[in-house]
């Protein structure tokens, strides 16, 4: 329990920065004392600013950070299409004014305004783009480049236009000319300065870069000056003369009927100067290392804020300074002291990357450079007086340096005798070690020894699970193929090849496996040995391929055909213990039990002698039953109206629910009857691995539902339906995959998912990795369940009501069958006679394994 | 060698099912059974030696390169059905026995001497 009220901060602005403050604020549980309320001023939740570009290609969903558009924690909540627009900093509120919504008489309701109190204030009101005051500015057919919305408006002005010009040569000016060139338009560049990127390149690298730009169709004026807009109303064409010369000497029109501004960025800042918050000399809310303001209750973060004086536009900075906020309401030591503005992208399909000190500033600093006109790449490292150390540098053309030599600035390991190695063309230079405590992703901080830690140490044996655990390359991902050679050199290191493939007996992986199998129609492990694979399978094909046998039929996993394929657990339909003893978990659907049923289950426990043990499923484990003593023990319990729980299968265990709206004060919905009515549902479905599900009956998800691999949490509307999560060595939160869904809707978007699941999983993938390392990630699960985008649901549907219409209980078919009884013997020769390796002790009044004596012949020392 | 040792009937080589395994109690010792897709029989002690329970005839049989294997229950060391060495751990070996068929019933004969 949290003493006290809870407090409440107001984020402004839901932009990349304000987005991944809230989100820190939830994952490392500020929520828990503090309510967050963000307000965001573009009609949809942030997306990635970054990558606008490919908006063209791919949409709006694509880029979004928040799909769903609410944040899973209720304590979170999220208000778009809002304008903040006044701080009362002795009252501690903000004034929020939202336009109309359709549904409202614009003339009586012209937009509300509420107040809200704050305890907290984070500005993150991010930068405008500048325009500078070209006379003409104003006309159609000029546009800047920030949002969403500027694109739309660019590309429905680009249907009608045939050429465009892009006013700054600079990062983003090469980014809106790259969308221009995707629209069609005949493009031109025209920068001030006498190169392209002249913050961050120099000449030659600009020359460089002007060379392949230009490849592209692209013209590029460099050292130009913008007099006038021409046209009426409407754009026609820019005016321009060389920069250096005087007004009135000779100019230039370059025609166009498009042109986007991009001539730098301007911090947002106007809230905190009307409310007479210190703002830095060239703008940027001020704020000191905690990026805290003078007012102790408001932070800033982000574009809008200038810590030390110095604005950031970069969103690694940001995010920076999203952490020590969050960091510093946790009463946290964090402190934003200035940020790498290395920057390394691809521009135009170009390779552009600018670290350190790229000018060669530092006093004494010497510069060496390779270049190579022809295939139009630039290199120049930026050394120590002495020559030991790497100060900075410029790459164009050919980046893959990059990911050595930017931590090299940043570690200051010591140069090796002949630094040109590091920028000569490969066949010459000599491979060079990153050190450990490189940093790998500026964007999330994440170092070598961070990576190489999560392959060793963590379990993660691929990029995509690296990603996960790491976040490393989740934001820019310019550091992905720095992650991907690390991973491989690391296995590499080890002796191990990198292979899909199932084992020794199968190049295939087990997705191909199981098309393989539909397609031909297999049912026998034999022939598909014979077909596609060698040798006579392992402890890893065979339970795979009886796995893929038992999603693809409903035959029983102990038929002749398979019961030799059976991992240790299904063989017996029980799971083994450390002594040779087996437990017993019946079925005991969302957690709900008579008191009947619960009475059967200690009477069978006494009986045998077993140990009791109330599971994290809601159901109850029986330990310590001889092989032998299995089938009477079932009979017992399916006599009793019980059924196998398939707590030994890669399978469904549990749906875990809470009591729900029938008993709980809180409840909306009925969270107990739609646990059984899944569990019931998709009971006995062989899976790669094992499936848990949850259910809550309210937002306060007592049933820990995001941590399964489906989670379903109740909402006023309906259900909203959680996918990927799980607890474990790498535990997960599922995340949202659909919202306020109605009961029929959530059970086919399941269908869907699990059977998408079954059919493309590799073995032993539970669903969180299984999403990460699909292409598209869960939004791709989302195009394929929600969407439909492949067509499959149908299909998948199908599949999934032949699982549910086909379903037995295993244990109720093996008891009636005299053949599968058979192998449930203690010896062959001997059947009543029990295994005397087994003996037991007691403990707080239950039985416990003797560990049995390690036999001497031939034991591991 | 060993050819004063008696054999003991365990049971028909039906009982025991193919690329599978059963337990016997030969003189008071728990053995592992199994037949190989070839129809090939092999016996090893049924203790397990990395966890020391009785479990090896529940293993799962296949093979590794050429090697005909039951993989253990418990810990998924592969044993070589011909010898019972450890292809995991050349420190483990597990008891081989003499085994043959003779009208239909597996005979389980005298310890193996380790060559």
């Amino acid at each position: 329990m949290v003493t006290g009220k809870r407090q409440r901060i107001v984020v402004v602005g839901h932009g990349m920065v304000g987005h991944r403050f809230a989100q820190a604020a939830v994952e490392r549980g500020l929520t828990e004392t503090h309510d967050v309320l963000v307000i965001g001023e573009e009609p949809r939740a942030a997306y990635d600013r970054v990558g606008l570009t490919s908006w063209f290609g791919l949409g709006s969903e694509a880029l979004s950070l928040l799909p769903g558009g609410e944040y899973d924690d209720p304590r979170v909540r999220l208000v778009l299409d809002s304008v903040v627009t006044e701080i009362d900093r002795v009252q501690k509120t903000v004034t929020v004014v939202s336009p109309p919504s359709a549904a409202v008489d614009l003339l009586t309701n012209p937009g509300a305004v509420t107040v809200h109190d704050y305890d907290v204030l984070v500005l993150a009101t991010g930068a405008a783009p500048f325009v500078p005051p070209v006379e003409g500015r104003g006309k159609d057919g000029c546009f800047v480049y920030r949002t969403i919305e500027d694109l739309e408006a660019i590309k429905a002005a680009s249907e009608r236009a045939t050429s465009g010009i892009v006013i700054g040569g600079g990062l983003l000016g090469l980014e809106a000319a790259n969308a221009l060139v995707q629209l069609g338009l005949s493009t031109h560049v025209v920068e001030m300065a006498p190169r392209l990127m002249p913050v961050q390149l120099d000449d030659a690298a600009g020359t460089t870069l002007v060379r392949h730009v230009e490849k592209l169709g692209v013209k590029v004026h460099t050292g130009v000056l913008t007099e006038e807009i021409e046209g009426d109303d409407a754009v026609t064409g820019l005016r321009v003369r060389q920069a250096g010369t005087e007004e009135g000497a000779p100019t230039e029109v370059v025609e166009a009927q498009v042109v986007v501004f991009s001539a730098g960025i301007r911090p947002r800042d106007a809230l905190a100067r009307e409310c007479d918050l210190e703002v830095a000399p060239r703008g940027g809310v001020l704020v000191d290392e905690q990026c805290r303001t003078a007012d102790p209750a408001i932070f800033a973060i982000g574009e809008c804020a200038a810590p030390g004086g110095t604005m950031y536009g970069l969103v690694a900075p940001g995010y920076a300074m999203a952490e020590v906020v969050v960091d510093a309401l946790l009463d946290g030591p964090g402190s934003f002291t200035g940020a790498d503005m290395s920057t390394k992208l691809k521009l135009l399909g170009v390779d552009v990357a600018s670290f350190g000190d790229a000018f060669a500033t530092t006093e004494g600093a010497l510069e060496l450079t390779y270049a190579d006109a022809v295939s139009g790449v630039y290199k120049k490292l930026v050394v120590s007086e002495d020559g030991r150390r790497l100060l900075g540098g410029i790459l164009v053309g050919d980046a893959s340096a990059y990911g050595i030599l930017r931590p090299m600035v940043s570690s200051g390991l010591a140069l090796p005798d002949n630094p040109e190695q590091l920028i000569l063309p490969a066949s010459s230079g000599a491979p060079m070690g990153m050190p450990d405590e490189a940093q790998v992703c500026s964007c999330n901080d994440v170092t070598k020894a961070d990576i190489l830690h999560a392959v060793s140490e963590q379990g993660c044996e691929d990029v995509a699970a690296v990603k996960q655990c790491t976040r490393a390359g989740t934001t820019c991902g310019s550091c992905v193929a720095t992650v991907k050679n690390l991973v491989e050199e690391h296995f590499a290191s080890q002796g191990l090849v990198v292979d899909k493939g199932l084992c020794e007996h199968f190049r295939l992986t087990r997705q191909e496996l199981f098309d393989v199998v539909a397609v031909h129609g297999y049912r026998r492990f034999d022939d598909i040995v014979e077909a596609h694979g060698t040798g006579r399978g392992c402890d890893l094909c065979k339970p795979a391929i009886a796995s893929i046998l038992a999603s693809q039929t409903s035959t029983h996993i102990l038929e002749p055909a398979t019961a030799g394929l059976q991992d240790t657990n299904d063989k017996y339909l029980a799971n083994i213990q450390r002594n040779g003893t087996y437990s017993v978990v019946p079925r005991i659907p969302g957690g709900e039990i008579t008191p009947e049923k619960l009475i059967v289950i200690g009477e069978v426990a006494r009986d045998y002698g077993l140990y009791t043990k109330i599971t994290g499923g809601q159901r109850i484990d029986l330990f310590g039953a001889r092989m032998e003593q299995l089938p009477a023990i079932w009979k017992r319990l399916v006599d009793a109206g019980f059924e196998s729980g398939h707590a030994y299968g890669k399978s469904l265990r549990t749906v875990k629910s809470c009591v729900g709206s029938t008993w709980c004060r809180f409840g909306v919905q009925d969270s107990v009857g739609l646990a059984i009515a899944l569990e019931l549902r998709y009971r006995g479905l062989r899976s790669p691995h094992k499936l848990k599900g949850g259910v809550s009956g309210c937002a306060r998800e007592c049933a820990e539902a995001r941590g399964k691999d489906f989670g379903v949490i109740a909402t006023e509307k309906g259900w909203n339906l959680y996918v990927g999560g799980n607890g474990g060595a790498t535990p997960a939160h599922a995340r949202l995959l659909a919202g306020d869904l109605d009961t029929e809707t959530l059970v086919s978007y399941l269908d869907r998912f699990l059977m998408y699941y079954v059919r493309t999983a590799d073995r032993l993938q539970r669903t969180s990795t299984w999403i990460e390392q699909l292409e598209g990630g869960l939004d791709r699960v989302r195009e394929v369940v929600v969407d439909d985008a492949l067509g499959l649901g149908a299909e998948l549907e199908a599949e999934m009501a032949r699982h549910v219409g086909g379903y037995a209980d295993e244990w109720a078919e093996t008891l009636a069958d005299p053949a599968k009884l058979e192998r449930f013997v203690s010896f062959v020769n001997a059947p009543d006679t029990p295994d005397p390796t087994i003996a037991f002790t007691t403990e707080r009044d239950q039985i416990q394994p003797v560990a049995p004596a390690l036999i001497p012949v031939g034991a591991p020392a | 060698m060993s050819a004063t040792m008696t054999s003991t009937a365990v049971c028909t080589v039906e009982t025991v099912p193919l690329e599978g395994g059963v337990a016997a109690l030969v003189d008071g010792v728990a053995v592992a059974v199994f037949r190989t897709h070839d129809g090939a029989v092999f016996a090893l002690s049924n203790l397990d030696p990395f966890s020391g329970a009785s479990v090896l005839s529940r293993g799962i049989v296949g093979s590794r390169g050429d090697v005909p294997v039951v993989s253990s229950p418990m810990y998924k060391q592969a044993f070589d059905l011909r010898t019972g060495a450890c292809l995991d751990d050349d420190a483990v070996r597990v008891t081989a026995y003499d085994v043959s068929v003779v009208d239909g019933v597996v005979l389980v004969g005298a310890p193996r001497e380790v060559t």
